[in-house]
């Protein structure tokens, strides 16, 4: 069975699938949902976001179409996710002192595939302003979510997101997904 | 103002050095001319520049450089700079440039090595005193450049000490890269991550072998990998072994700090002994140690793997930490900001579980999202601003001062790793760059 990447990497990332209204408007819910929940520091309904096995990933190429076993920006299951929640959310995280805030827009939601199980590849584009330390800061870029249809709607197997700078210099940690 | 020898060797006394040494931007420029643009720097692995007209960009202090590998397959160091009107010859960060490299400006060409080699009209040079054979007109050559076992330097000004002297002890380091692949190679593993610090470079350097600070200043990224652990241990998991790069922030407390021993070499580089336990009795390990004992024989095998390096700090541009193939790379830009480029190797002939290994330190400690270095950035970022204010004139080194205990050409610290002997070395070999032209 084809990983949660080689799904991704193996679909036309310009397709544009014939779904469904209900499809494309419960799609689009989903992605602006997870947007709010980033920005509303929403930590267990960001876990619940995910399958088991789900992945949260941001390459550091353009170029790259594999996660497993490679540099990245973001490649993270689970465990890791729940440890950036604990760190982040520790009271000697103190480069989180004062928090930070994140304010997400997402926009352009093209449904790419819709397999015969209900699963989903969708693309979109985002664009996200942090505010830490008395200043703001500025992200933009791509997402590609495979999503998964369950009994309870939705769930992610894997989120790539391609920042526009992904190759940095990164001016910043960024300390939060976005 | 400009400073005098006499007035910068004032500002580092044996436990304290002036804070303008970190904020002065006349300082700055002087460190660029004496320190950077004067000793051997660092300027990339040969596995960066694989086939010919590969090449990669270095910074050597206010200096663009191309490394690039010629048509003979030997590498050439350059400053990246079209000698007709100054433009930068490649732009891009890597690439490959073909046969030649070309100005998008007017068209001049010039051969993989550096040499004028042909621009259009060239009819209209005909009389005057452009002469192809003059290295005036070609890219110009740093002074010297040089290797060490695929290592490569530049030192832009003449004289001074060859790289393998300037390197010195220093180069157990690159040995280490090399020696602990059982296929007796090594290689750089995609591009470098590249990550802006808000502060000057010392601050940077003073922290890699800053014993006292790790329990401090991450005390809320152990404790929640100490979490994950635990949660993964409930769920019938064992955590890997890359959780406990993290776990032992937490874990090793005041007294588990002072353990470890650092050195001091001469010209300004210095290392810190390991202590992540890196050799534990798991099949991935044994395989690994089988594959070494296969490769060198047991002996030599034991010798490679019993040399303990967590930092080596190779004075002024790199720190490297051999067990984890990381190496960091400095280029300052100003007094207060720094570029580091962070770079993971592979070991030929490792077993994979081994490279994910060092991969997860890659990732946890070192990448753009790192849990680590997001506070180490922020205390620096806090220095840098503390230091521009004058409230206090002086940097405190005090902690174990006095006791260093001087062996040969070599300064250890006592009686704990948490001394700030190495700050206070480097600061006087800083001195000493500064003031005594050495090098020059």
């Amino acid at each position: 069975m084809a990983t949660a990447t080689q799904t991704l990497a193996a679909g036309n990332a310009q397709a544009i699938a014939d779904v469904s209204v209900e499809t494309q408007l419960a799609v689009e819910r989903f992605l602006y949902r997870q947007a709010e929940i980033l920005d509303e520091k929403q930590w267990d309904d960001w876990l619940a976001l995910f399958v088991e096995d789900g992945f949260y990933w941001m390459p550091s190429e353009e170029d790259q179409i594999e996660g497993d076993g490679e540099p990245n920006v973001f490649w993270e299951n689970k465990y890791l996710m729940q440890m950036r929640i604990a760190r982040n959310s520790h009271p000697r995280a103190h480069s989180q002192a004062p928090h930070n805030r994140l304010c997400h827009v997402v926009s352009n939601v093209i449904v790419e595939s819709e397999a015969a199980n209900g699963d989903i590849v969708v693309r979109s584009r985002f664009h996200c302003a942090e505010y830490l330390r008395y200043e703001v800061r500025n992200f933009t870029g791509k997402y590609r979510h495979l999503l998964k249809k369950t009994g309870d709607g939705y769930r992610i197997a894997l989120q790539r997101v391609d920042l526009v700078n992904r190759e940095g210099p990164y001016d910043y940690v960024i300390q939060w997904w976005l | 103002m400009s400073w005098t020898n006499e007035q910068i060797a004032a500002m580092v006394e044996p436990d304290r050095a002036h804070r303008k040494a970190y904020t002065d931007p006349e300082i700055f420029d002087l460190e660029m001319e004496r320190i950077f643009e004067n000793t051997w720097i660092y300027i990339g692995h040969e596995s960066q520049v694989k086939e010919p007209g590969d090449y990669y960009l270095a910074q050597v202090g206010r200096q663009p450089m191309v490394m690039v590998k010629d048509r003979n397959g030997d590498i050439q160091v350059l400053y990246n700079r079209c000698p007709h009107r100054g433009a930068q010859l490649c732009t891009a960060r890597k690439g490959n440039t073909g046969n030649n490299f070309y100005c998008s400006y007017h068209a001049w060409t010039f051969h993989l090595d550096g040499r004028l080699e042909s621009m259009p009209a060239k009819q209209g040079y005909d009389g005057t005193n452009l002469d192809f054979d003059n290295p005036e007109f070609h890219m110009a050559r740093p002074a010297r450049s040089d290797n060490y076992r695929g290592f490569w330097f530049a030192k832009l000004s003449e004289g001074g000490p060859d790289l393998r002297t300037h390197l010195g002890d220093s180069a157990s380091a690159f040995d280490q890269l090399i020696d602990r692949a059982p296929g007796k190679e090594t290689e750089v593993v995609g591009s470098c991550f590249r990550m802006v610090q808000q502060s000057n470079w010392k601050i940077f350097l003073e922290n890699q072998l800053d014993a006292s600070h790790p329990g401090v200043t991450h005390e809320s990224t152990g404790k929640a990998a100490q979490q994950i652990e635990a949660a993964m241990r409930s769920n019938g998991k064992e955590p890997p072994l890359e959780l406990s790069f993290l776990t032992d922030f937490a874990r090793l407390g005041h007294d588990g700090w002072t353990k470890f021993g650092t050195v001091g070499f001469p010209n300004g580089h210095s290392s810190l002994e390991g202590y992540m336990g890196l050799r534990p009795d798991d099949p991935d390990t044994n395989e690994y140690v089988r594959r070494m004992y296969e490769a060198y024989g047991e002996e030599k095998a034991e010798e490679i793997l019993g040399i303990n390096i967590h930092h080596m700090l190779v004075y002024p541009c790199n720190s490297v930490q051999p067990p984890l193939q990381q190496l960091r790379t400095i280029r300052p830009l100003g007094p207060d900001k720094t570029l580091t480029e962070i770079w993971h190797f592979r070991l030929k002939d490792a077993p994979e579980a081994i490279y994910r290994r060092s991969l997860a330190y890659y990732y946890l400690v070192n990448s753009p999202s790192t849990l680590i270095n997001a506070d180490d950035l922020f205390n620096w970022w806090k220095c840098q601003h503390g230091l521009e204010s004058s409230a206090r004139e002086w940097v405190s080194f005090h902690r174990n001062a006095g006791q260093d205990i001087v062996e040969g050409d070599k300064t250890y610290s006592a009686p704990e790793s948490m001394s700030e002997m190495p700050l206070r070395h480097m600061m006087h070999a800083w001195k000493d760059y500064m003031t005594a032209g050495k090098g020059a």
